[in-house]
């Protein structure tokens, strides 16, 4: 046995295959080790603790009446979990029935609109020879370096040119305009499949809509599921887009309405906290079911 | 006769791929150039005006604007804001790392502490502003944990001017630091295991192997979330914009911005301080691509 190391991280025993892949087995006896996990676990807990705690806090709020929102501690448990009070005002007088409505519109039309253009550009650029080609591939490859949040002072100026201003449209062409990751995500994908299926297909007699459409977009099937993760997240926790252009009043996405929750009922924080549980509570449920896509895809994102 | 219908065919074929090319790339091109090089080439020109936003584009002064936010401290004094943001993160990724090295070794409910340490990340941020709106009020969630925690004295989280730039890049770190987390957890999981198992053979504790496999191995990817990081403090807006709505000294570069733009209705100013913004961020994106060009690495994940 080697001599104990005063580093907590150190651990003397040499690891054997059949345990887990970096780790240990469970013949830990060693005192050092025994702190070192110790540590280990509670730094763990300590900021699992620290994500859960606010939300914890909110959760529970929202099943508090006015009365006893005020008269508890903010730790305490409500007295009924089946107080749905604070959720049906945060539905119907929030909005937020309509919030989901518009969020979803734009989520559909923006999604759709994506993966068809994405698609049909990185088709063309990848299998297409054009001597545009490379002008059309750089154009995209330098708007990447153009964050919108800067530009968002001139943008304004064009939507409103064209009459968008206050119209649902505005955040699905913005949506649409100004993605380029996604180009960039099926380009790369659309890269790495080899152009035999593809032209194997052509001298088959199939014409380029046929390829497209039957041959590239099902191949691209796993691109789009990553796409649709990075989008879809987005477009729902967006802020800033219908914030900026669709202030109208039945005009509030999820964010928007909820935003809005500041004003009328800024005396009623056990409202707004329904309206943030009903916020969060479907990205938790698509993040439960989808976990091992979503860490994929948004890490995929945000390396490109 | 079969040259003439390969040639025959090969023409339409030629045709229409052309015609398709052109269908499948005109509207991408147009919502592009609309978009995103129309509003950046309209922005430098807005720049070098007194605009109001209404009517045509008047009163042509120059660098007048550019000179303004340089030269007047309360322009250019949110860079510091800037900063809290910028050490935040850098706190951030070093969590990021720790949690992603122990988790990488051995742990049970990995999965469990991975998704609840990145969930924040998914979360919508105006849900987030508001549940630490909550949170930092006087009598809320943190008093009450200071409290329970032997203290007595709980200042005020948003409203002394010292703490509100604190408080809010906490906020940050609460929502982003599970997603570099996640990023390095899967880059640690793609240095090849026996490179552990030669390690170990060798004798290597767990320090040595942090530091001479982990770090080595992910040295891109740690890089590559420094740098979106300074990106990331240079355009923070969503969170003090809902929480503190810019008061108290917590205004950003973005907020100062989008008000300047939208609330003072000036526009050729609030355009100079876009520019100033985009060529940061391009410089930035540069010195990325320069760093990263070593590109394999980074595809792996």
């Amino acid at each position: 046995m080697k001599p104990k190391s005063d580093n907590v991280l150190t651990f003397p025993k040499p690891l054997t295959q059949q345990e887990h892949r970096l780790g240990r087995g469970s013949k830990i006896n060693h005192p050092g080790v025994i702190l070192a996990s110790t540590f280990k676990y509670f730094t763990l807990v300590l900021a699992c603790v620290v994500v859960l705690l606010p939300l914890l806090v909110i959760f529970m709020a929202s099943f508090k009446t006015e009365q006893e929102f005020y008269n508890t501690p903010v730790l305490s448990l409500p007295s009924n979990f089946l107080n749905l009070q604070n959720f049906s005002d945060a539905f119907t007088g929030g909005l937020m029935l309509q919030g989901f409505a518009n969020t979803t519109i734009i989520l559909v039309f923006s999604c759709t609109g994506t993966i068809l253009i994405g698609t049909m550009t990185a088709y063309v650029l990848s299998r297409f020879n054009f001597r545009l080609n490379k002008v059309v591939s750089g154009l995209f490859l330098l708007a990447a370096l153009i964050p919108g949040v800067s530009t968002q002072v001139a943008t304004f100026q064009i939507v409103s040119g064209l009459g968008l201003f206050n119209k649902i449209s505005s955040n699905i062409i913005l949506n649409l305009g100004t993605d380029v990751i996604s180009v960039y995500i099926f380009l790369q994908f659309l890269n790495g499949i080899p152009r035999e299926l593809d032209e194997a297909a052509l001298i088959d007699g199939a014409s380029f809509l046929d390829v497209y459409w039957r041959i590239i977009l099902p191949l691209l099937m796993p691109a789009i599921a990553t796409v649709l993760i990075i989008k879809g997240v987005g477009i729902y926790n967006d802020f800033y887009t219908p914030f900026l252009y669709m202030p109208g009043k039945g005009l509030g996405t999820i964010s928007t309405s909820l935003f809005r929750f500041i004003g009328p009922y800024n005396a009623h924080w056990e409202v707004i906290c329904a309206g943030v549980v009903i916020t969060i509570i479907p990205t938790l449920v698509i993040f439960l079911f989808l976990q091992k896509y979503i860490y994929n895809g948004l890490t995929q994102g945000s390396v490109k | 006769m079969a040259n003439n219908s390969f040639s025959s065919s090969s023409f339409t074929y030629k045709r229409q791929k052309i015609i398709i090319g052109i269908l499948f790339l005109i509207v991408p091109l147009i919502l592009l150039l609309v978009f995103t090089y129309l509003p950046a080439i309209n922005m430098v020109l807005y720049s070098f005006t007194k605009w109001d936003g209404f009517g045509t584009v008047d009163k042509y002064v120059g660098i007048q604007n550019y000179i303004d936010i340089f030269t007047k401290p309360e322009y250019f004094s949110v860079f510091g804001v800037s900063l809290f943001y910028f050490v935040g993160s850098i706190v951030q990724i070093a969590l990021a790392l720790y949690f992603a090295t122990i988790v990488s070794f051995n742990v049970r409910f990995k999965n469990l502490f991975k998704g609840i340490l990145f969930f924040p990340s998914l979360i919508n941020g105006v849900a987030i502003a508001f549940t630490f709106l909550y949170f930092f009020q006087p009598e809320g969630g943190l008093d009450t944990v200071v409290k329970a925690l032997g203290g007595s004295n709980t200042p005020l989280w948003l409203g002394e001017r010292s703490l509100i730039n604190i408080s809010l890049t906490g906020v940050s770190i609460w929502r982003y630091m599970g997603f570099n987390f996640v990023m390095f957890v899967g880059a640690i999981q793609s240095i090849p295991s026996e490179i552990y198992e030669a390690s170990e053979l060798d004798g290597a504790g767990r320090w040595q192997q942090f530091l001479y496999i982990i770090l080595p191995g992910i040295r891109l990817i740690l890089t590559l979330n420094l740098i979106l990081s300074i990106k990331g403090a240079l355009s923070v807006f969503e969170i003090p914009y809902i929480m503190t709505g810019g008061m108290n000294g917590s205004s950003t570069f973005v907020i100062q911005t989008v008000n300047t733009a939208f609330k003072l209705n000036k526009v050729g100013l609030a355009s100079a301080m876009a520019v100033i913004l985009l060529v940061l961020i391009v410089i930035v994106t540069i010195i990325q691509n320069v760093v990263l060009n070593d590109k394999e690495d980074v595809q792996k994940l």
